[in-house]
């Protein structure tokens, strides 16, 4: 009797389970689903291995998807590992590309080229806005430039109602209370181009090193770009640097920024960032269009806002395995391609420029 | 839950013990003890390994330095003065809560409901151990934390001058502060200082309550004269059983406190890292040797920790309980 | 104070029995209210919570989708897709971390209650008692520092399962010796007086007896190990696809996609997974308990 029992729920368990693993699928395509891409060619290793940067996973998500559409079959896995772990990988030789929030550096640059037997490549694929969001009751069209953000960062300028901020925005009812910073409390490539960003636009009066971790020295960090939204939507009187999809996500107003060329105010927007990265200098020699993204934080174009987040897939020109080389080129392919372009503003990121997509094209369409 | 932790003596034996199946499946259970022993052993001794060279090229004194800064592999400087401050701040707070209201519920439940109703109440109690510490984390500082708010507030403005309720490092919030977690980490350690403590008090002896009754006293004075004397060293090491958890509670910790630059007062409203948010803050970018192990060093303080803090409850409990 | 209150009522003459004074009356009813107090104290958090992730997750998991399909192909703001591959990564993890820790534990209790004796048998349960208190994120580490830092493995759900190992170990030993030692011993001395040697009896009468305590305590640990997020977060990444195979690639759990929703998703269809995702994991952590309790209901020995 006892013994029959027992045998049925054995029974019962082994029929769930089974039940289970038969009925899962990863079959998604009713709905929305990502449409094809034009003028790729398709090809080569089946599933691609690629690693690093959390600041583009979102993006590599939506591009994927694309190219899952577009190329049957091919696929890419990408590990949001970090970017310092992407790159290591990289150059380790256990994934097919990086995904890293700054170029190779000098001392990254040798281990890559033996890695690739050719020249890495570093191509800033991803482009995001990084918003300023506060919580001020009753201000809902702050302008900062600079120079006052980056005091308020470092903790020179402590309330709202400072003279620097008031002297950019005459005529708003800024309250006497403290400001609170609110930060990205982990690694991120958020912060380190944030304080980049602040060291380049106050002519170095941030004075703090641009790590991955904040510096500034005051405030309240947080988990994560959606700790950092929820502490500042919950605190009153803060402020917060975040992706700007957070920021609108959860409808928390964000600053204007005034840019180094003086002028009015730009609010943040797809194409206001498009302005900037359109007149951004390359640095990069041939096809490697590693970035001066000092030209972006300083940019003095009108209307064109300055804070930016630029991440890079680091590839290799020529690869060992000319399967790896085709499917390496067929993903980017997609990636530049109108229809995975389009994926990007629902992940807060911004479509890349025509003008500067020309120049991706070139250097990926070089890669074998 | 449990009745027996020291080995008691083996049960009845045959008399002829020999056999080749008898030798091998005696070695086989010893194995599988074996095996624990190692384990334990192992993690020691392979925390170690990995530590050292990191201990080694720390350029901060491990013990008293605030920061943890190993961006740079050639130049780290790292030390767990403040994980030590959070980490005790925390746990000790969520003890201090944990301890009395553990102690009423293992109460109520053996001394005041009737047993028919004991078991679901201990059910709904287990509930509380089910919810996965990363739910309490998200409905903490989402949903809990701006309740405690005005509480915290009225702390700060009336008891400021103590150091526990002086403004903290990240102050003006008062949300995420260690305040906020030691309030989660108590309701998280609740149902293992109760399930433990209410198995003593289930072993109170019979004629020493019937005793007590016969005296004619009240059921507190049962309480007081019978149970609480039986069950006291179990309920401390229960208490430090649940202390063990909260040291060590990883996830919950690194959604609620919030970051702070500057370094701890050792006040309740304070933000930081404990020894656990730390490492899994830090999880995603384990890629270099060095860096990685500083991380590994704070784990090894931290399996120290828990090691001695469950060491004391064992010999507290002195064959009561168990973990 | 007690003289005030308790002058009323006394009565005229004194009683054969006297009855209780006042001032032990008022104690005994404060502890009443005391004691009940801490009860609802603990009540509330949990009511709080459950409504919580209810109200904020129910509206996930109705969908057949959320129990069927996984997030590969969906991008991050559209509510479409489901979360099965993560239950069938926290199912996968769990399984192995089982399948070492149950023989071994079983074992482990076998020998602590039928042969342990000496120095030894005082170590090995000391230990059980420190394994039991080491931090999920310990393990974690220690998994990480000899299999992948020095080992040079990659990181993958395998690794997963064996930190939950030693998160498991402990409480199937403690409860399986529980069970053990339940286990009358006129059973083992009847198969002793039968000439069956003692490992047969430990095996086909000892355990077989105490099955479904410890069936019970296998459950309790499985419920205990798949709520654990620290190991993912050291150990594996996270994966939008199926993948059952837990030496390769990246492997989702529930914790794992809770957490990465949660730092990577701001959309309405991110907080629709945190939630959904935290009452999956709560019904599928709750579901073992129950099996477990069911189970010890049935059990052939009663405590």
């Amino acid at each position: 009797m006892r013994f029959q029992r027992r045998a049925a729920a054995i029974g019962l368990i082994a029929a769930g389970a089974l039940l289970f693993s038969a009925c899962g699928s990863d079959n998604n395509s009713g709905g929305g689903s990502a449409p094809q891409a034009a003028g790729v060619t398709c090809g080569g290793k089946q599933a691609l291995k690629a690693s690093g940067s959390t600041a583009q996973a979102n993006a590599i998500t939506g591009f994927v998807n694309t190219f899952e559409q577009t190329c049957n079959g091919q696929t890419v896995n990408y590990t949001a590992s970090g970017s310092g772990a992407g790159v290591n990988d990289f150059t380790g030789g256990q994934t097919d590309f990086a995904g890293s929030d700054s170029a190779l550096t000098a001392a990254q640059t040798p281990a890559a080229q033996q890695r690739c037997a050719s020249t890495p490549l570093n191509l800033p694929m991803v482009f995001g806005p990084i918003a300023v969001a506060y919580n001020v009751a009753g201000v809902t069209d702050l302008a900062l430039d600079g120079p006052t953000l980056a005091k308020v960062f470092n903790g020179t300028v402590k309330t709202w109602n400072d003279p620097a901020i008031v002297a950019l925005n005459p005529g708003k009812n800024l309250p006497a209370a403290p400001i609170v910073v609110n930060f990205r409390s982990d690694n991120s490539g958020t912060t380190q181009n944030f304080q980049n960003y602040l060291n380049a636009a106050s002519n170095n009066a941030y004075g703090k090193p641009a790590a991955q971790t904040f510096n500034g020295g005051v405030g309240a960090g947080a988990k994560g770009s959606q700790g950092v939204t929820d502490a500042t939507k919950s605190t009153p009187n803060s402020i917060a640097y975040i992706e700007a999809s957070f920021a609108q996500k959860a409808q928390l107003p964000t600053a204007s920024i005034i840019n180094a060329g003086g002028g009015q105010p730009v609010p943040l927007s797809t194409d206001n960032l498009g302005k900037a990265i359109d007149a951004v200098k390359v640095t990069g020699q041939g096809n490697d269009l590693t970035l001066d993204l000092t030209s972006i934080y300083k940019t003095t174009t009108p209307g064109a806002y300055p804070i930016s987040l630029a991440t890079y897939e680091i590839v290799c020109t020529k690869y060992a395995d000319p399967q790896t080389g085709t499917a390496v080129k067929a993903f980017l392919q997609t990636a530049l391609s109108p229809q995975a372009q389009g994926t990007l503003t629902q992940g807060g990121y911004v479509p890349i420029p025509d003008a500067f997509k020309q120049r991706l094209s070139t250097s990926v369409n070089a890669i074998s | 839950m449990g009745s027996v932790s020291e080995p008691q003596s083996p049960k009845a034996s045959p008399a002829s013990t020999g056999g080749a199946g008898e030798r091998a499946f005696r070695w086989l259970t010893s194995g599988a003890g074996l095996v624990v022993v190692a384990a334990v052993v192992l993690i020691g001794v392979f925390l170690i390994v990995q530590a050292v060279p990191s201990l080694i090229a720390n350029h901060a004194n491990f013990f008293t330095s605030a920061q943890f800064n190993t961006g740079d592999a050639n130049n780290l400087m790292f030390g767990i003065r403040d994980l030590l401050v959070v980490t005790l701040l925390s746990s000790l707070m969520a003890l201090a809560i944990a301890m009395p209201v553990g102690l009423g519920i293992a109460l109520f439940l053996t001394q005041y409901t009737p047993s028919r109703l004991a078991r679901p109440f201990a059910f709904v109690i287990g509930v509380l151990a089910a919810v996965p510490s990363i739910v309490y984390g998200l409905w903490g500082i989402l949903v809990l934390a701006p309740v405690i708010e005005p509480f915290a507030q009225f702390l700060q403005t009336y008891l400021g001058w103590f150091f526990l309720f002086s403004p903290g490092n990240i102050s003006p919030v008062l949300t995420g502060t260690i305040f906020t977690a030691g309030i989660i980490l108590a309701i998280m350690i609740l149902p293992i200082i109760t399930a433990t403590t209410q198995e003593v008090f289930r072993q109170t002896p019979r004629f020493q309550i019937e005793a007590a009754q016969a005296l004619g006293a009240t059921r507190w004075e049962v309480i007081r004269m019978a149970v609480l004397p039986y069950g006291r060293s179990g309920f401390i090491a229960a208490s430090m059983l649940g202390l063990g958890r909260a040291l060590g509670e990883t996830i919950a910790i690194l959604l609620v406190i919030r970051a702070s630059t500057s370094p701890s007062h050792g006040s309740l409203f304070d933000g930081g890292y404990t020894f656990a948010s730390l490492i899994a803050s830090a999880a995603s970018e384990f890629s270099q040797p060095l860096p990685t192990g500083a991380y590994i060093a704070a784990g090894l303080v931290l399996f120290v920790l828990t090691f001695v803090v469950n060491a004391i409850a064992r010999v507290v409990a002195g064959g009561k309980v168990n973990g | 104070m007690s003289t005030a209150l308790d002058a009323p009522d006394r009565p005229a003459v004194p009683e054969t029995f006297r009855s209780v004074s006042a001032s032990r009356k008022i104690k005994n009813q404060a502890a009443t209210v005391l004691v009940t107090l801490a009860f609802l104290i603990a009540v509330i958090p949990l009511v709080w919570l459950l409504v919580s992730v209810l109200v904020k997750g129910i509206p996930a998991i109705v969908s057949a989708d959320w129990w069927t399909k996984s997030l590969s192909g969906v991008t991050p703001d559209e509510v479409r897709g489901g979360v099965y591959h993560a239950i069938a990564g926290t199912l996968i993890q769990a399984l192995i971390a089982g399948i070492f820790a149950v023989p071994i534990g079983i074992l482990a209790a076998v020998y602590l209650v039928e042969y342990g004796r000496g120095r030894l048998a005082k170590i090995t349960s000391f230990m059980v008692d420190i394994l039991s208190g080491v931090p999920s994120i310990v393990a974690a580490l220690f998994i990480f520092a000899l299999f992948i830092s020095i080992l040079g493995f990659d990181q993958s759900g395998f690794l997963v399962g064996l930190a939950l190992v030693l998160l498991m170990l402990p409480v199937v030993i403690r409860n399986t010796q529980e069970m053990l030692q339940l286990v009358p011993d006129e059973l083992r001395e009847a198969a002793y007086a039968l000439g069956i040697p003692k490992w047969k009896t430990i095996l086909r009468i000892v355990l077989p007896t105490a099955l479904s305590g410890t069936v019970t305590g296998v459950m309790l640990a499985f419920a205990r190990v798949m709520g654990e997020t620290a190991p993912v977060l050291v150990l594996v990444g996270y994966a939008r696809a199926i993948n059952f195979n837990p030496f390769q690639g990246n492997m989702a759990s529930l914790p794992l996609l809770i957490y990465t929703e949660l730092s990577t998703n701001p959309s309405a269809a991110g907080q629709l997974r945190i939630w959904g995702g935290a009452l999956t994991l709560i019904i599928i952590v709750m579901i073992f308990q129950i099996i477990a309790s069911v189970i010890s209901r049935f059990s052939s020995i009663s405590k």
